[in-house]
């Protein structure tokens, strides 16, 4: 895939001393991170510790309080612009119309990436026969299961071929065979060369699908290793050492 | 890539249109609430006649304005309950193109109830409520009251209390264009000179531009976190 035009090292994310408080509460308290172009990164900890706060600076809706943060060379929030464009996210809530069918959704949100006609149909319909969604494409979301409305999201998320891909707890409410059919897609998404950034509960899938994790706890960021060599009951143990809470597998 | 202002309008309405098109939530409960409205008050003013006849700007206007905080309310609440007012933030677009086609599709929808009402007040009513300068009062009108709701509704949808809270923050800023509007109305009805009303039009259309220009303005500091 394309790379970033404004990047100028192989670190695709960069925060530096980033601070995000609501009022008098710190949410994030100066975090300094680099993920690499094409990685898979899983973030951990337990709830509030600043996962989805994280996540929604990086994809552009929070604002930072201090600190800087790029990604793909481009600084949050002054060239917003230039960095919506090469992300995606994909939240635990599918963020689709109900009353539209797959295809209207995917037009729309098309419509919005500015994705000529020509090229808007063809990955629409590429999108849902990669999500197996071809033969329901034209169903109301409303009629969708929660497993295929969260496929829905992925097709509509990887619409504009973006660089970057947040997928916060993406798996919650999926039963098997979709957690299935998710794990398959977010591969195959990382072997096309998207960088992925997820923040789960599941030691598990983090260690099976990541390059490298990340826990954070009250904010700060306390654990950055790579998975290569470590298996979920280690991970769950540096996470119960760190945290002082038992984790999800 | 960027979407241009013209185009981001266009695809929100469009999509508004099409998700009301199907399900019929919207204008069918805007419009079952007017058309109850205007019974109500045809009933209790059934036996005062003149009252009721020099009533009938009023009537329309509250009747508008109740039934477009109705329709607000369910217009965000669609964007904001599944999130969808975060997937538009999400891609590069301007935020003032997001104001402006939700607005544009709030009003869509105002106005298809507001000319719904007008017919049936001048039959239950017996005045010629159907006139070129009442329908660019209504236009005028409804164009206020959706620009300032457009704003409110998406402060007030990320409450609990929305139902209740969208009303009482919205009547007393929307309060100059519904007063201008009334005057307006009962002016071009009473058959009066048109030097008597027409200032009424011009601080209604004066009105419209100030809170426009505000909206536009506010909303980005309103979505931001």
């Amino acid at each position: 895939m394309p790379q970033p035009s404004n990047l100028t090292s192989s670190s695709i994310i960069e925060t530096r001393s980033l601070v995000k408080a609501f009022g008098l509460l710190p949410a994030l308290r100066k975090l300094d991170l680099s993920i690499a172009k094409g990685e898979f990164v899983a973030l951990l900890g337990p709830n509030g510790s600043g996962k989805s706060t994280l996540l929604r600076l990086l994809a552009g809706l929070s604002k930072p309080t201090s600190g800087t943060l790029t990604i793909g060379g481009w600084e949050l929030p002054r060239e917003a612009a230039a960095v919506r464009a090469q992300i995606g996210l994909v939240s635990h809530r599918p963020l689709l119309y109900e009353t539209l069918t797959a295809r209207e959704n995917l037009r729309f949100f098309g419509r919005l990436y500015a994705l000529p006609a020509n090229t808007r149909e063809t990955r629409i319909t590429e999108g849902l026969e990669r999500v197996g969604l071809a033969k329901r494409g034209d169903d109301l979301v409303r009629t969708y299961s929660r497993g295929m409305q969260q496929r829905l999201s992925i097709a509509r998320t990887l619409l504009h071929d973006p660089h970057v891909l947040l997928l916060d707890e993406p798996y919650t409410g999926l039963d098997q065979d979709a957690s299935l059919t998710l794990d398959g897609l977010l591969t195959e998404a990382h072997r096309d060369g998207h960088t992925v950034v997820m923040a789960t509960h599941e030691m598990d899938r983090a260690v099976r699908l990541a390059d490298r994790t990340l826990i954070l706890a009250r904010g700060s960021l306390v654990h950055d290793a790579p998975t290569a060599g470590m298996d979920a009951l280690a991970l769950a143990a540096i996470y119960t050492d760190i945290t002082g809470m038992a984790s999800a597998r | 890539m960027t979407t241009s202002f013209l185009q981001t309008v266009l695809a929100i309405v469009h999509k508004d249109v099409r998700a009301e098109l199907r399900s019929r939530e919207l204008v069918g409960s805007m419009a079952l609430f007017a058309l109850l409205s205007i019974l109500i008050f045809s009933f209790a003013l059934e036996l005062n006649r003149i009252a009721r006849e020099e009533a009938v700007g009023g009537i329309l206007w509250v009747t508008v304005a109740f039934a477009s905080i109705l329709g607000l309310n369910r217009s965000l609440a669609m964007e904001r309950d599944q999130g969808n007012l975060d997937a538009m933030l999400l891609a590069p677009i301007s935020r003032a193109a997001i104001f402006c086609g939700k607005l544009v599709g709030n009003l869509v929808f105002a106005l298809v109830v507001g000319l719904l009402l007008l017919p049936l007040m001048t039959l239950l009513y017996n005045r010629p409520v159907l006139q070129p300068w009442l329908l660019a009062a209504l236009l005028l009108g409804a164009l206020g009251f959706s620009t300032v709701g457009t704003l409110l509704a998406t402060m007030t949808v990320q409450t609990r209390a929305r139902e209740t809270l969208l009303p009482i923050v919205m009547l007393p800023v929307a309060l100059p264009v519904l007063l201008s509007a009334v005057r307006l109305t009962t002016s071009v009805l009473a058959g009066g000179a048109q030097e008597d009303w027409l200032s009424w039009l011009q601080i209604l259309a004066v009105v419209d531009v100030i809170y426009l220009v505000l909206c536009f303005v506010l909303f980005e500091h309103v979505i931001e976190e």
